[in-house]
């Protein structure tokens, strides 16, 4: 590089070359690394998406927005949105209210390690065991209504399983663990040093959490929320497993199985999953926003 | 002044200690500070100085002892009982909360009426030298600037003790000595009772009434600066206050509390700290400043030049002796690196009592 400015003497011989102006605009060989991602999510993602939107705007019969309409014509469909809100939204915000104060005291903790281990594994074994083992432990027969009628606290069994409580229970046990892990990752973010601060400037341990902890974990909670909440809202295996799939739990994703695979209907079953897109994004988008009226900026106290 | 000082005579740390496991990080620590004091805990790292100030702010429980204020035991109290205002290594200021809410912040927690808030935080604001940072936030401020939040939001709540936990240790060496002389006028204007956390005995001797050296969670010695600086009691408080040639010889003779001591053949003449008998290993200590490099002399150490240093007004060189010794000295001219050098010591030379 050298020997070439030397030997031409142009007028801009003296500036960067192509390969550092190229670097300065953020383009270099380490860009090149995203390049697979980037066609991997092109052709998985991005033409499949575009691809189900084309098609939910042509129906198999009627014009191009017939499948919308039917689907907010119909009760049994359009019901769909409100009896998948009603689980996912009170399993998210019940599991980050449990992973809150368990995240708490954990941050305290030297064997972090095991109990994330043990905490992961219902990820890990999936929905599909979780309700089959939910199936027979609260079932009529299982051990959780056996051990209370063995102690006399109901005469007959509770109904759990095939219901909306059912789905509900499992739902907060295979989502749990992601919601813990992404919170406890927040809490341990934060300088223990504020909370002594705090501490020593008077503040109660509700008070460090109500205006040290909580203002600065806010931010985290939102992401944690709605990435618990897009789980909870495609739930499909447990709806139909342990809940009652033509009742109160036929969530939407029944809905888009049934018109796919049940009357062949891909241009309505497209349609079903734009509407579960567009749901799940306004309940995303309307949290995310919400987070401009925290502090977002580093967790710690000083530059260092 | 509506910021006012607690009424309270004196805070007192009886046989203090604080254990981790097998390791004995204080050992009956025994301290009383009086109102409007400040002390310098200085010491190396590790030797308890910060276990200290966060047992005495209610951050540690203490293992052993208890401590005093007045008449009231402290150490069974929470930190949010103690009110004991902190200022931290890193300052530990809430990122979002701006300057005037991080320096409310404690008198909010207290339930302070807003208005007597706002008067408290203007005058802390004003003390401390902020004007016109009031709404920024702690991110958008230098690291000076933070230090000074910091101080006014430990002092806004007129706690009887202000500990501060090395507060300068993050600033580069101008700012430092700027804010150490602010930490200095601040505690001029007002008065409060400080503890000060430092490695650096320079820090310690310019701001503090009182010293204390720990060494391994052992209090060494308790002083004014001047005690320690020119009568340290110990060795290793020698070496903390400036002592950087250590010397082992044997003693010649000892009289009216001077000794004289021969180290590879030299003689040095200082004062002794302890008993000594002749014929005893001693260890002879001397500031560089007054390890002075002679070309000759009858009594003078010899010993081969490492490295000169220019420092202005004269130059600072590094030697070795015949025995491997490491010397510290000064010259008025500079000397080759292999040179030999004849080192003499006249004044300020102390003599400790050695290992065999």
């Amino acid at each position: 590089m050298t020997a070439s400015v030397t030997t031409t003497p142009a007028r801009d011989a003296y500036g960067p070359n192509l390969r550092q102006r190229l670097a300065a605009r953020g383009l270099d060989a380490v860009t090149l690394l995203a390049v697979p991602a980037a066609l991997f999510s092109l052709a998985l993602f991005v033409y499949p998406f575009a691809f189900g939107l084309v098609l939910s705007f042509e129906p198999k019969a009627g014009g191009w927005l017939s499948n919308y309409q039917r689907f907010f014509a119909d009760p049994f469909l359009y019901e769909t949105i409100g009896k998948t809100l009603w689980l996912s939204l009170p399993v998210t915000l019940l599991n980050l209210f449990l992973a809150v104060p368990i995240a708490f005291r954990v941050r305290l903790m030297r064997n972090q390690r095991l109990l994330t281990a043990i905490l992961v594994l219902p990820i890990t074994l999936g929905t599909v065991l979780v309700a089959e083992g939910l199936l027979n432990y609260l079932g009529p027969q299982g051990w959780f209504n056996r051990t209370l009628m063995t102690f006399g606290l109901i005469s007959q069994p509770l109904k759990l399983v095939h219901n909306y409580w059912g789905v509900f229970a499992s739902l907060l046990i295979t989502g749990f663990p992601f919601t813990f892990l992404l919170t406890l990752s927040y809490v341990t973010g934060i300088d223990p040093a504020l909370e002594q601060a705090a501490a020593t400037l008077g503040a109660n341990a509700w008070q460090r959490f109500r205006h040290v902890y909580l203002p600065l974990l806010m931010p985290g909670f939102a992401i944690t929320f709605c990435l618990s909440f897009v789980q909870a809202f495609s739930v499909f295996p447990s709806a139909v497993l342990l809940g009652a799939p033509a009742g109160p739990t036929r969530v939407i994703s029944i809905a888009a199985y049934q018109a796919a695979f049940e009357e062949y209907d891909y241009s309505m079953a497209s349609a079903v999953a734009m509407i579960m897109g567009v749901v799940q994004l306004a309940i995303v988008v309307a949290v995310l926003a919400s987070r401009g009226l925290f502090y977002r900026g580093p967790a710690s106290g000083a530059k260092g | 002044m509506t910021i006012a000082l607690s009424k309270f005579d004196e805070v007192r740390l009886d046989r203090v200690s604080r254990d981790f496991g097998a390791l004995n990080a204080l050992r009956e620590v025994n301290l009383t500070i009086k109102r409007r004091e400040f002390i310098a805990l200085l010491g190396p790292s590790g030797c308890g100085k910060s276990t200290t100030l966060n047992c005495i702010a209610g951050l540690l429980p203490v293992t052993g002892g208890a401590i005093w204020l007045d008449k009231h035991r402290v150490d069974t109290l929470k930190p949010e009982e103690r009110g004991f205002g902190m200022v931290f290594q890193n300052y530990a200021l809430f990122p979002h909360l701006n300057v005037r809410q991080n320096i409310g912040f404690g008198l909010k927690m207290r339930g302070t009426p807003r208005a007597e808030i706002d008067r408290k935080v203007n005058e802390a604001i004003g003390l401390v030298r902020l004007q016109g940072q009031e709404n920024k936030l702690p991110g958008q401020l230098s690291g000076g600037q933070q230090q000074r939040v910091a101080i006014a939001r430990a002092i806004v709540i007129e706690p009887p003790l202000v500990l501060m936990d090395e507060p300068l240790s993050n600033l580069d060496a101008k700012l430092r000595l700027e804010m150490r002389a602010e930490i200095r006028r601040i505690h001029n204007e007002l008065g409060a009772t400080t503890i000060y956390v430092t490695h650096d005995q320079d820090e310690a001797l310019s701001l503090a009434d009182r010293i204390v050296v720990l060494k391994d969670g052992i209090v060494r010695q308790v002083g004014t600066p001047k005690e320690l600086y020119e009568a340290p009691a110990h060795l290793d408080v020698a070496d903390f206050m400036g002592f950087r040639n250590r010397l082992k010889g044997k003693v010649v003779s000892h009289e009216n509390g001077h000794a004289v001591i021969d180290v590879e053949g030299a003689r040095f003449k200082g004062v002794a700290r302890d008993a000594l008998a002749p014929g005893a290993a001693a260890v002879v200590a001397v500031r560089p400043d007054d390890m002075v490099a002679s070309d000759e002399g009858p009594h003078a150490l010899k010993a081969v030049v490492d490295t000169i240093e220019y420092r202005g007004r004269e130059f600072v060189g590094t030697a070795h002796s015949a025995q491997g010794s490491d010397l510290v000295f000064r010259s008025d001219h500079t000397v080759e690196p292999g040179s030999t050098v004849h080192l003499t010591a006249d004044e300020r030379v102390l003599i400790f009592p050695g290992q065999n």
